[in-house]
């Protein structure tokens, strides 16, 4: 479905990827694991194109991203739930979901998909005038991945999932991750909490200051040496 | 009822049409501030413009009155969007002082042009409508028109900005940028609509200034730095804040006028806007530090 072949991307003169090439395939999730700076961040912000690759080629279902701008990659199917969220707190929860629908294909599947979250997250269904600022950590995380599946997405990207938040709702956020896979959507998601998410997904790559180390099925990398030494403290 | 009473409920009145104007002309200028962050400091030179699109286009062109203003609101909403496109977005990544310096040009650009093209006369429509008499009190007609088509223009913004997609994305634009094109924004066509709109709001003022007042060049002096003040009082960039402080600001002008002499109304409510700045810098309603 999603294939990066020798991408590299970095800001200004500072180079964050290089020469990483991974491959996602419809239906699979899976995950890209490494230490905080590895560049985990940045290789998702390159399939949505918030920053341009220097180098390589990314392709969704064999169309080629590199030159498609930022705001249509929606339209290929891919839903990026960002860093920390990033809802817009002073619009009510269902404000955030509207936008993730703004796309003009998603906007006519608007009242069906909010349907859809709201089974998913009935929370979100009693807090949907709320302003998003005000809901609590695991809300806010649920309203996020929620604005991404308004746009109806085929892959879904996210980006630290479990960040800043409290170890008993990082159990539900994981739980919450596997059910999405449950639910039939190709998942790329990118963790610090190697433990937590090798449970949940299929495969992963390792990270490792901007270049693939090592990759495999979850069980393979659990049971690696490296992984378990440096991640896993074992 | 004694007649100082009804004098005094004739000037809150009045200072409550007064109010809805000010916040219709205070609301283009606060939306396109909050969304994009510049201060088009020739805002009520794009008023101005408005003013003699109807004029040229009523007086001189025989158009119906209605028609030659909605020409006049299309004409100064691609105004926005055109000073936007050539005059703010090569600027927008550059120091404040640099974008309040270009769009001062262009005041300047616009008065000079208007005076070119229409010379320093002052014009008027010539549309004389009686005043409405109520008991002993008498009202302006245009401005109980005036009020009712800027209360009507600011409901219609408040509808748009709550209950269409770009209204939303227009709102979510200026709380966090960076991820719009996440949800599929363009950035770039938000702000070129927020620029229409602020435009088209400022062509919906001129309409109604129109109305009441003569146009010549220089009449965005006359209540742009109003506008300005409306929009600080109620803290930059901040909607609802601009609206309750049009209405405080337009009862001070009003009453203060009532009671000792209509420009000192305009001096007690300076005197007021300058003690707030002292009490709340950002603002009645502002959260800026």
């Amino acid at each position: 479905m999603l294939a990066l072949a020798g991408v590299c991307a970095g800001y200004g003169t500072f180079q964050a990827l290089f020469d990483v090439s991974l491959e996602v395939r419809a239906g699979e999730s899976v995950a890209v694991i490494g230490p905080n700076g590895a560049g985990k961040t940045t290789l998702l912000r390159v399939i949505s194109k918030l920053i341009e690759a220097s180098a390589g080629e990314i392709t969704m279902e064999g169309a080629r991203l590199n030159e498609v701008p930022a705001h249509e990659v929606i339209a290929h199917g891919i839903a990026h739930v960002p860093e920390n969220r990033r809802l817009f707190p002073r619009l009510t929860v269902e404000e955030n979901l509207r936008i993730g629908a703004f796309h003009r294909a998603a906007r006519a599947k608007f009242a069906e998909r909010l349907g859809f979250v709201f089974s998913l997250f009935p929370r979100l269904a009693e807090r949907r005038a709320q302003p998003a600022g005000t809901l609590s950590g695991g809300e806010q995380q649920m309203c996020a991945i929620g604005r991404a599946l308004m746009s109806g997405p085929k892959l879904l990207l996210l980006d630290e999932p479990s960040a800043g938040l409290a170890p008993v709702v990082v159990q539900s956020i994981f739980a919450l991750v596997k059910r999405i896979c449950g639910e039939g959507y190709t998942v790329l998601i990118v963790e610090q909490n190697v433990q937590q998410v090798l449970k949940v997904v299929d495969r992963a790559y390792l990270l490792e200051t901007g270049r693939i180390k090592a990759s495999g099925t979850s069980a393979e990398l659990l049971a690696s040496q490296t992984i378990r030494k440096a991640y896993l403290g074992l | 009822m004694e007649i100082f009473d009804v004098f005094l409920l004739e000037a809150v009145l009045n200072g409550i049409l007064l109010g809805g104007l000010l916040a219709l002309l205070s609301l283009g200028l606060n939306l396109v501030f909050g969304v994009i962050d510049v201060v088009w400091i020739c805002y009520a030179e794009l008023i101005m413009i408005g003013m003699y699109a109807v004029y040229v286009l009523h007086v001189q062109h025989g158009w119906p009155l209605v028609l030659a203003m909605a020409a006049a609101v299309a004409i100064v909403a691609a105004l926005g969007a055109a000073l936007h496109q050539f005059v703010i977005r090569p600027v927008l990544a550059a120091e404040p002082i640099n974008q309040l310096l270009v769009t001062g040009g262009v005041l300047f650009f616009l008065q000079a042009a208007a005076t070119l093209a229409f010379g320093i006369e002052f014009r008027n429509l010539g549309v004389r409508m009686p005043p409405l008499q109520l008991g002993e009190m008498s009202f302006s007609t245009p401005r109980i028109i005036a009020f009712a088509v800027a209360l009507a223009g600011v409901v219609a913004t408040y509808l748009f900005l709550t209950r269409t997609y770009a209204g939303i994305a227009i709102r979510a634009i200026s709380q966090d940028r960076a991820i719009m094109p996440l949800m599929g924004v363009s950035p770039g066509r938000i702000y070129l609509l927020t620029s229409a709109l602020g435009g088209a709001l400022a062509g919906l003022g001129a309409c109604l200034l129109v109305l009441q007042y003569d146009v010549h060049p220089a009449i965005g002096l006359s209540f742009g730095p109003i506008t300005f003040l409306v929009c600080v009082l109620g803290g930059l960039g901040n909607l609802l804040g601009g609206l309750v402080a049009a209405f405080i600001f337009a009862q001070f002008i009003s009453v203060g006028g009532f009671f000792f002499h209509l420009e000192w109304g305009y001096v007690i409510a300076f005197v007021f806007f300058i003690a707030v700045m002292f009490w709340r810098p950002q603002g009645i309603l502002g959260s800026r530090g």
